[in-house]
């Protein structure tokens, strides 16, 4: 068949088949907000896959955002979905998992959102081992209100309130939740589809606080404004930049503008979710008096 | 629908006014409530601490006053009735997520145990200066219902009230107490469990698809769902349309403030609930509100001892205004007092229903006490004038 490209087959007798991704979608609500080259999307069609491989039951799933690009993820997504205010997607999700512990809920928001404003949340949810999966999507700017400074943007980066490059450390998300208590820590790149679906897949179906970071282009006002070319750039960046190194210690794994991005899940260990911990310890307290709680 | 005999603890009690607000949204059916502390709110949620693993919910100490004030609403969304407690800093924090609650219409109960600010100001003793806050203090226009008690057993009755009508109207609800109704002790009776009205959430029984979270019939109001149950819900704090979705335009801006405001504003009268006194032949109406309402009363009463024809209207919900009421009122009176323990501010309320009709008074005071009621008869004396 070589030489052969698809405008010379005629598929025309073949049914239309439709993106396996889309019954996850709201299709109605696109097409989405997002930049060409952006990689909240490369995210959302991993996630989805995941959804679609795991079997995951899609009336159990909810999922919230907090405010930015990636924000806005939960409007796109065909579950019982909550857009937040900024910063506070995690305590929503809390009392949402809490409310209704059968619910697996997910929290699906920015760099800027879950570690600047939302930053004290996420500890102490970490530290609770509060019952989540928080994935973050690191753009390493603040997308939606122009490309300002983020926690994560790394030093020497230039942005619209650090015009003469950063000068602030960055805080390096895995060091953080692997310190505050996550049970389960990972970070991939959009260039690494199959690697993140895989950790989707897998995160979804563990219990305690999970989090995963994903590296991903903001060409608009990231990359432009730093001369790093366009999405494309950045994703053979990803590739030609990262290690995967699997059980990493996460003081090991800070990134820069330039050098080794290291990969992979670096922590796996078993904790009590809050809601056990509440429910063994109050039921060996009160005994029979203890009501226990659930669903 | 009446109460669950499980929250309810039936019975003659003796208790502070803050106990006696976590009994009443024990007895209300809250089973869920986030909240950090503040003086002088905080017995409030260990009270229930303590007493809800018995009953089945839990309690969670959030790590600020912005993760209470959501945590409750995600819990909402949940299926759970919720609520959270605090005093004034930490409300000042919670004013975002009022706004949240406001524009997604979900049920939820803060109380608020006022004490003297502005900032840290007086953490241990009383204040009425929130009052203009809870109205006003998140940007953007919305509507809540504010409820004044002033005594323990008020606390108990009016936190089942709160959270009834915030099922009824979808709004937030707010109890406004202050530091000397928090921390005054007195006799709590607790009705039996069938004796206490409860209000259901307003369920849909529309089927997943057809059911729209923001669709409303002629009250104005939605039905409601909880997560988990196939409707594939989207809950934004966007300006939305009726399916949840961001509509951020002019008109539908326009169509959705005015439903959200609209709810409450064209039914502030059925909102209205006044405890008047000898206000028929009342030469002076003192309007009141919450511990006020005690001191006036006994300014009130040596008045009276002089001759002098004084009625007290007091206010026990203070939001939405009842200005219809208070401009009856002020249309047969001569003029009328308002004490409060702030620099001023329901008075402007009252003002503006009065219109110029009679002159309106203010008894104002910093706080940090409650008034002395001389300083309330001397205003009463020089009105009467």
């Amino acid at each position: 068949m070589s030489g052969t490209t698809n405008d010379d087959l005629d598929l025309s007798h073949l049914p239309p088949m439709d993106n396996p991704v889309m019954p996850y979608l709201r299709k109605e609500r696109i097409p989405h907000i997002w930049c060409p080259g952006c990689g909240i999307g490369t995210t959302v069609n991993c996630f989805t896959r995941a959804l679609d491989e795991a079997a995951q039951d899609l009336d159990r799933l909810a999922i919230v955002s907090g405010i930015g690009c990636t924000g806005r993820v939960a409007g796109y997504l065909n579950l019982d979905s909550f857009h937040t205010t900024h910063g506070r997607a995690i305590p929503f999700a809390t009392g949402l998992k809490l409310a209704n512990p059968d619910l697996n809920v997910v929290v699906y928001s920015g760099d800027g959102d879950l570690f600047a404003i939302g930053g004290n949340h996420f500890l102490h949810a970490a530290r609770r081992n509060m019952d989540l999966m928080v994935v973050c999507v690191n753009n390493f700017t603040y997308g939606m209100t122009g490309g300002q400074v983020a926690p994560t943007t790394p030093l020497g980066a230039s942005q619209t309130t650090m015009p003469y490059g950063n000068f602030e450390n960055p805080a390096s998300l895995p060091f953080l939740a692997d310190a505050a208590g996550a049970t389960y820590v990972a970070r991939w790149t959009v260039f690494h589809v199959r690697q993140l679906t895989r950790c989707f897949k897998d995160a979804l179906g563990r219990k305690g606080f999970r989090f995963i970071e994903i590296l991903a282009p903001c060409p608009t006002l990231f990359l432009r404004r730093n001369r790093l070319g366009d999405g494309v750039d950045m994703v053979r960046q990803y590739k030609e930049r990262s290690v995967v190194r699997n059980g990493a210690d996460t003081k090991e794994v800070g990134l820069g503008l330039a050098g080794e991005i290291v990969v992979g899940t670096f922590v796996e260990r078993e904790r009590p979710t809050w809601l056990d911990a509440m429910n063994d310890h109050l039921g060996k307290v009160l005994g029979d008096r203890y009501q226990r709680y659930g669903g | 629908m009446t109460a669950d005999p499980k929250g309810v603890l039936t019975g003659v009690h003796f208790l502070d006014g803050d106990h006696a607000a976590c009994e009443g949204a024990l007895a209300a059916g809250c089973r869920f409530v986030a909240g950090y502390p503040i003086t002088p709110s905080t017995e409030v949620v260990e009270r229930f601490a303590q007493r809800i693993p018995m009953v089945g919910g839990l309690f969670i100490q959030m790590e600020d006053e912005l993760a209470a004030s959501i945590a409750i609403q995600g819990a909402a969304w949940g299926g759970r009735k919720v609520m959270t407690v605090t005093s004034g800093p930490g409300l000042s924090l919670m004013m975002e997520h009022l706004g949240l609650a406001a524009i997604t219409e979900t049920p939820c109960v803060f109380i608020d145990v006022q004490r003297g600010g502005p900032s840290t100001g007086l953490p241990t003793l009383p204040a009425q200066a929130d009052m203009m806050q809870v109205k006003w203090g998140s940007h953007g226009d919305y509507e809540i219902i504010a409820l004044c008690p002033d005594s323990p057993q008020e606390c108990f009755d009016l936190t089942i009230r709160a959270f009834n009508l915030a099922e009824q109207w979808r709004v937030p609800v707010f109890l406004m107490m202050d530091e000397v109704v928090g921390h005054m002790t007195e006799r709590v009776v607790i009705p039996a469990a069938e004796d206490i009205e409860i209000t259901d959430r307003r369920w849909t029984d529309k089927a997943p698809g057809t059911y729209r979270p923001f669709d409303v019939g002629p009250d104005g109001i939605p039905d409601m769902v909880k997560a988990g149950q196939g409707h594939r819900i989207h809950v934004t704090g966007l300006t939305h349309d009726e399916r949840g979705w961001p509509a951020m335009n002019p008109r539908q801006q326009d169509k959705l403030v005015r439903r959200l405001t609209g709810k409450i504003r064209d039914n502030a009268d059925v909102l209205t609930d006044i405890r008047e006194e000898n206000c028929e032949d009342a030469d002076v109406i003192v309007v009141s509100y919450g511990i006020t309402s005690r001191v006036a009363t006994a300014a009130i009463q040596q008045a009276r001892d002089q001759g002098l024809k004084v009625g007290h209207a007091r206010l026990v919900v203070t939001w939405p205004f009842p200005a219809t009421r208070i401009a009856q009122l002020a249309s047969r009176c001569k003029a009328m007092v308002v004490p409060e323990l702030n620099l001023g501010q329901m008075v402007h309320e009252v003002s503006r229903a009065v219109a110029g009709r009679v002159p309106v008074r203010l008894v104002d005071h910093a706080g940090g006490t409650v008034h002395d009621p001389q300083v309330i008869l001397d205003r009463i004396l020089e009105a009467a004038r």
